[in-house]
């Protein structure tokens, strides 16, 4: 907390986090607005008399309804889930792995290693999906759900890598020995020591891996493309922008729907979130 | 029950020679300390004997094996960690009771061992909790109780006191010397602290730059010291030193310099006779640094002047300015002293101590 005068608190604290608050909420509030907000609302001129864009007096579910009933919504949620929780266990699994393993074990090439997997992290996957295409049409994935669950790892387990290998690192390490010495192979005390500390990190490194591929649109957009295999950031924006129309309400209430996954999961694991991304282990 | 033996030791760190060739004999039951500045390879060789690091050349034995390629696990050892490890999320009973699980033991067999040793060490009501909820001294107690439980044949302990306030180290130095003699097994204990090393050790290993220095029963390393380290190191506050030049006849030796000088006594006069015409250092602690009520003979006395006082209580710290050189003399509490006095000292003549200048042994 600032200390000293109230001006000074409101001026450095209340103030920005108030502009802070209102720039990261009002997308959502917009979504809201336009999810519930009748047609006849959302396309009246800005100029008509009774225009009032930040909130509706006739909310309605037509758009919801639409999106659920006309649109293959569901089965979009179905596959987004499906592939973000498969992609997320493998990578969260490989990443503890690679992660303890550099982090711990003294083999050569170690830091070398450490960094190549860094840098496969930094490769755009705008540049990525050119070669990947490739493979996938080899492996004839295309339009399965395989093109994504085995092409999200590419960028999830170098980024889980790191997170958990920076965790593992903040743990002492005479908790381990200390096992090892009370009896424990090295796998018991990384099972029955390391990791069940590490659940913190291990956590974080999933919500972000599940917020990563739930949200990832470029590989869904290129590997998939009947619309019965498709996930939501995709499926929504094939199928309710056609041409140049857009059908903002189905838009807003598939944004606002595809949304609640991922802030259930945060608002679930908040705390053991912060934990993991602070690096805090509590001896 | 073991003795442990360390047959030329030797650890390599990238090119860093982190122990040299330590040669040493853990009787069985024996407490022995190894004491030393930090970065002498004292916390290595107890985590060579740990298994936790490998050995570069040598042997280390634990009872009649060669242990040098066993895991830690089959070692039959304990250790206790400075900073405790104990293990966060878990409470302090399955902390104390992991290592019988790993070890397969029945869960009776379990749950008798792990109440006895919570007797001992006075935390039967803390199992239920987890380590995060217990003060320092606490989980000190719940670090020696996972080792005790295992009944090892070896406990290494490494500064297991250093993260505890300077009262509770003192209260659990003892405890540590009661729990040794209640369990009565081979037990190695690092330090830096020279304070815990002679307290606890049956015998006390000092060590400098990866090299062992002296071994030995505490006071036998503080009253005969082999070298000016071991001298220096032991004893607080240490032992003064000044560099003096020997000379005179063989039976009438004086090491002296500008503002001070002593007659060497006649028991020493052999050893530095060969010093004759050449620099020394002599050494003498402050508690050997004694008022002279004048009736001394002169040439054990010399003047100094009172620079600082310190009233510890039970004794006195005077500062001295003794020509050129600054000396601390530890004195009986009634001395009224203050600063600026000029005070005649006379040193007891067999407790001087000389050194080789050059290799800084003793003479």
């Amino acid at each position: 907390m600032i200390e000293g005068a109230k001006w000074r608190r409101w001026v450095f604290f209340y103030i920005p986090l108030g502009v802070f608050v209102f720039v990261l909420l009002f997308p959502f509030y917009w979504m809201m607005v336009t999810t519930v907000r009748p047609d006849s609302e959302l396309y009246r001129p800005w100029m008509a008399p009774n225009y009032t864009p930040f909130w509706t007096l006739h909310p309605t579910l037509e758009h919801i309804q639409y999106l659920l009933g006309e649109t293959l919504f569901s089965t979009w949620m179905w596959n987004t889930l499906l592939i973000s929780i498969v992609a997320t266990i493998i990578s969260v699994f490989c990443g503890l792995l690679a992660g303890y393993a550099l982090s711990r074990l003294h083999f050569p090439f170690a830091g070398s290693l450490g960094t190549g997997i860094f840098i496969t992290y930094l490769v755009p996957q705008t540049l990525l999906f050119i070669p990947l295409a490739d493979i996938i049409r080899n492996f004839r994935l295309g339009d399965t759900p395989w093109a994504l669950i085995l092409t999200y790892p590419t960028f999830l387990i170098p980024f889980c890598t790191w997170l958990l290998m920076g965790y593992f690192k903040a743990i002492p390490r005479e908790l381990e020995e200390c096992a090892r010495i009370d009896g424990a192979t090295r796998w018991k005390a990384m099972v029955y020591i390391v990791f069940p500390v590490a659940v913190p990190g291990i956590l974080s490194a999933g919500i972000f891996a599940f917020t990563l591929s739930w949200n990832e649109f470029i590989y869904a957009l290129v590997f998939l493309s009947s619309p019965a295999q498709k996930t939501v950031p995709v499926g929504v924006t094939s199928e309710l922008i056609r041409g140049d129309v857009f059908y903002w309400g189905p838009l807003m209430a598939g944004a606002l729907l595809g949304s609640i996954p991922v802030a259930i999961i945060y608002s679930f694991f908040v705390e053991h979130y912060v934990a993991g991304v602070t690096g805090a282990v509590k001896g | 029950m073991a003795r442990v033996l360390l047959h030329n030791l030797n650890k390599m760190f990238d090119g860093v020679h982190a122990v040299k060739d330590v040669n040493l004999e853990i009787r069985d039951k024996e407490f022995v300390v190894l004491v030393g500045p930090s970065g002498c390879g004292k916390t290595t060789t107890l985590r060579m004997v740990a298994g936790l690091e490998s050995i570069t050349s040598g042997d280390v034995l634990i009872g009649d094996t060669v242990v040098n390629n066993l895991p830690p696990m089959d070692r039959d050892i304990a250790m206790v960690f400075q900073n405790y490890a104990l293990y966060p999320h878990m409470t302090v009973y399955d902390n104390m009771a992991f290592g019988l699980k790993m070890r397969k033991f029945e869960r009776t067999e379990i749950g008798t061992r792990v109440q006895e040793a919570a007797e001992i060490l006075g935390i039967q009501n803390l199992l239920k909790r987890k380590p995060r909820q217990l003060s320092g001294g606490q989980r000190q107690r719940v670090a020696l109780g996972r080792a005790i439980v295992r009944h090892p044949r070896v406990f290494l302990f490494d500064e297991p006191l250093s993260n505890l306030d300077a009262k509770l180290r003192v209260q659990m130095r003892v405890e540590l010397k009661k729990l040794h003699t209640r369990l009565n097994t081979t037990a190695i204990y690092v330090t830096h602290d020279q304070v815990e090393a002679m307290t606890l050790g049956d015998r006390v290993v000092v060590m400098r730059d990866g090299v062992v220095q002296q071994v030995g029963e505490p006071l036998e390393l503080y009253n005969a010291p082999v070298n000016r380290f071991v001298a220096g190191f032991l004893g607080s506050p240490g032992m003064n030193f000044a560099a003096v030049r020997v000379s005179g006849e063989k039976d009438a030796l004086r090491a002296h310099k500008p503002g001070f000088g002593i007659e060497v006594p006649p028991e020493l006069a052999p050893r530095l006779a060969p010093y004759v015409e050449r620099d020394v250092t002599v050494g003498i602690r402050p508690e050997d640094l004694h008022l002279s009520n004048g009736s001394d003979a002169a040439g054990l006395c010399f003047d100094a002047v009172v620079e600082v006082v310190e009233k510890l209580g039970s004794e006195i710290l005077l500062d001295l300015q003794v020509g050129d050189q600054t000396m601390v003399a530890a004195v009986e509490p009634t001395v009224r002293a203050k600063r600026g006095d000029k005070l005649r000292f006379v040193v007891r003549p067999d407790r001087l101590h000389f050194f080789d200048k050059a290799s800084e042994a003793a003479i």
